[in-house]
């Protein structure tokens, strides 16, 4: 199960990545989304996929899943979220003052 | 355990969110951000006297023991550069008073200044190395809301790439930090340094090691990682400009400072000679955008590269003096850089544009903003007896007992050159005949900001015989980091 939750991981980051290197500002966004979604699923898999036991140490448990992993990544979703919904309206105001989303014509020039 | 190292991430994020509902009052808020900041600044100066008096401080937050918990630990490198933030922070809100236009202030600059403060305050407390991507994002997220504040064509263009920069290495952060759980399995930054020991940071280790300082160094600006750096950090007002390049590279160069003095110090063959490499190249590119352009606030903010460029050549060396002027170079870049990024923007309030071509003969109108701006190219490039050369002293005193000839030779040859580029402000600006246009009233709050950031810098110089103690101990303290994994662990 975790090999398979890397892979996923892993293609995630891979077409965020892709996503990332295009000229078009939804797609770039797009692909800070998927790349966060990779890094999330990676965290989690690296806590060790375990269920069905209790989640602290006590007397008399041998045998117990951890929950830190869970906990940074509900905090993780959470500041992703934010930053995303920020740049979302952030691209939105840029392509109305600028008039475009391309990259490529957003690199500005020195007699500004 | 003291509650009191809370307090200085709490009072900031309070009155910064409690601005939110009086943003229409300015004069009331302006006065209250001032007030604010000052009794912050007592804080940190009441923490820094416990500090040195008693030993670090420590809170582990909601009464959970040290590695299981998150704790905020105030040792002696973290409450100095809390002081030194407050300092800067206090400076920057009279200069954000007199220069910044009502509609921006109006626009929560206060609340998110403060914001700003409490996530860079929190990133130098923070002992938990998730807490510390917590408090960057804090940090960020302010960061991302001033630079495009006034939402300018070249704002939005500028901002987007540096928000999306950030987002990229922070989610690389985050992938790095579980890593280090997998292997490790603590975020801690104590017991990770002991369990990271205990290994000998053998396997995969190192290269999440380096994997972090990539993150750290995107965050820092270091070569090849500074691209985003001049151009995002001149688009916003100056001082909005001289905050983040007085704190926030900072707090990515204080990281890797903790990091790879703390944790990572088992292959410094591996690490640290390779920061040595990086460490030449960034201060070589640094000072080469520095001279190429004529902007002068570009130039300034080209100015921050080779800065850290010298921090690093003290991280890479690795020995108790070379780390003491780490922390000298870096206490003394973050105030000499805001005073600098202040007289840029007296500069272009006078000339009413930043390219240096069409300045000249200002000494003659405004001599005070002169002799300001010639002391602080002074200071900025190190020249006796200010604060900057009794850093890169120990740097490349450092650099030289170990041997790295080459790079502190580069070092040197680059102090020459920044001294050029700055100076060649003050050629440009401040002699030759006056250009035309009348004289400007200078407002008084643009005026005293630099003028006390100077006179602690000059302090800094010239009173090294007092503050050189207590900077060396801090970095004997980094070197040998068995006391602060035991100052953190003790309670178990």
């Amino acid at each position: 199960m975790e090999i398979l939750m890397c892979i996923l991981g892993g293609a995630l980051f891979a077409a965020g990545i892709y996503l990332l290197l295009q000229r078009q500002l939804l797609r770039i966004i797009l692909g800070t989304a998927l790349v966060s979604h990779g890094a999330h699923l990676l965290i989690l898999t690296m806590g060790k996929l375990n269920r069905g036991a209790p989640p602290v140490l006590g007397e008399g448990i041998g045998h117990y899943t951890d929950p830190l992993p869970q906990a940074l990544i509900l905090t993780s979703i959470v500041i992703s979220f934010g930053v995303t919904s920020f740049l979302l309206v952030l691209a939105y105001r840029a392509y109305q003052k600028n008039r475009t989303d391309m990259m490529d014509q957003l690199r500005g020039t020195e007699d500004e | 355990m003291s509650n009191l190292v809370v307090l200085p991430i709490l009072i900031p994020l309070f009155f910064g969110a409690m601005f939110v509902f009086f943003h229409n009052k300015l004069a009331a808020v302006r006065l209250m951000s001032f007030v604010v900041l000052l009794i912050n600044t007592a804080t940190a100066i009441f923490i820094v006297y416990e500090v040195y008096s008693k030993g670090a401080l420590i809170l582990e937050t909601g009464g959970w023991k040290a590695p299981y918990g998150i704790i905020l630990i105030a040792d002696k490198l973290s409450s100095l550069l809390i002081l030194t933030t407050n300092i800067i922070a206090l400076a920057a809100c009279v200069y954000a008073g007199a220069t910044l236009d009502e509609e921006r202030e109006k626009h929560y600059f206060y609340t998110l200044f403060l914001i700003l403060i409490a996530g860079v305050s929190g990133a130098f407390l923070t002992g938990d190395l998730f807490n510390l991507f917590v408090f960057f994002e804090v940090l960020l997220m302010a960061s991302y809301s001033l630079i495009v504040l006034g939402a300018t064509k070249v704002q939005l263009r500028e901002s987007i790439k540096y928000v999306l920069l950030n987002l990229f290495s922070s989610m690389l952060f985050v992938t790095t930090v579980a890593f280090l759980y997998s292997v490790t399995g603590t975020v801690n930054m104590a017991q990770l340094a002991e369990r990271v020991g205990e290994i000998q940071q053998k396997g995969v280790l190192t290269s999440i090691a380096i994997l972090l300082f990539v993150v750290f160094a995107t965050k820092g600006a270091l070569f090849p990682l500074y691209f985003w750096l001049p151009k995002s950090y001149t688009a916003p007002p100056s001082v909005i400009s001289a905050l983040f390049g007085a704190l926030l590279t900072k707090v990515g160069i204080y990281s890797i400072l903790r990091v790879f003095s703390l944790i990572f110090v088992y292959k410094l063959e591996t690490t640290h000679a390779f920061f040595l490499l990086l460490a030449g190249f960034t201060l070589i590119f640094g000072v080469i955008g520095a001279l190429s352009t004529h902007n002068v606030k570009l130039i300034i903010a080209y100015n921050i590269i080779p800065a850290i460029g010298f921090m690093l050549l003290g991280i890479g060396t690795f020995s108790a003096e070379s780390l003491a002027g780490t922390i000298y170079y870096l206490v003394h870049d973050m105030i000499i850089k805001a005073a600098l990024f202040f007289l840029a923007g007296i500069l272009v309030y006078i000339a009413g544009t930043s390219d240096l071509r069409k300045m000249g003969g200002y000494i003659k109108g405004y001599p005070l903003v002169g002799w300001m701006f010639f002391l602080s190219a002074l200071v900025l490039a190190g020249i006796p007896p200010f604060s900057g050369f009794i850093g890169k002293l120990l740097l490349l005193k450092g650099a030289f007992a170990e041997k790295h000839y080459l790079v502190a030779a580069i070092g040197l040859g680059c102090s020459l050159l920044i001294l050029l580029s700055i100076i060649r402000i003050f050629i440009m600006a401040f002699w030759g005949e006056q250009k035309e246009g009348k004289k400007i009233k200078l407002k008084r709050g643009m005026v005293i900001p630099p003028l006390a950031l100077l006179c602690f810098s000059i302090f800094l110089g010239i009173g090294a015989e007092w503050v050189y103690p207590h900077i060396q101990s801090i970095a004997d303290g980094l070197a040998n980091p068995s006391q602060y994994i035991n100052e953190v662990l003790k309670a178990r």
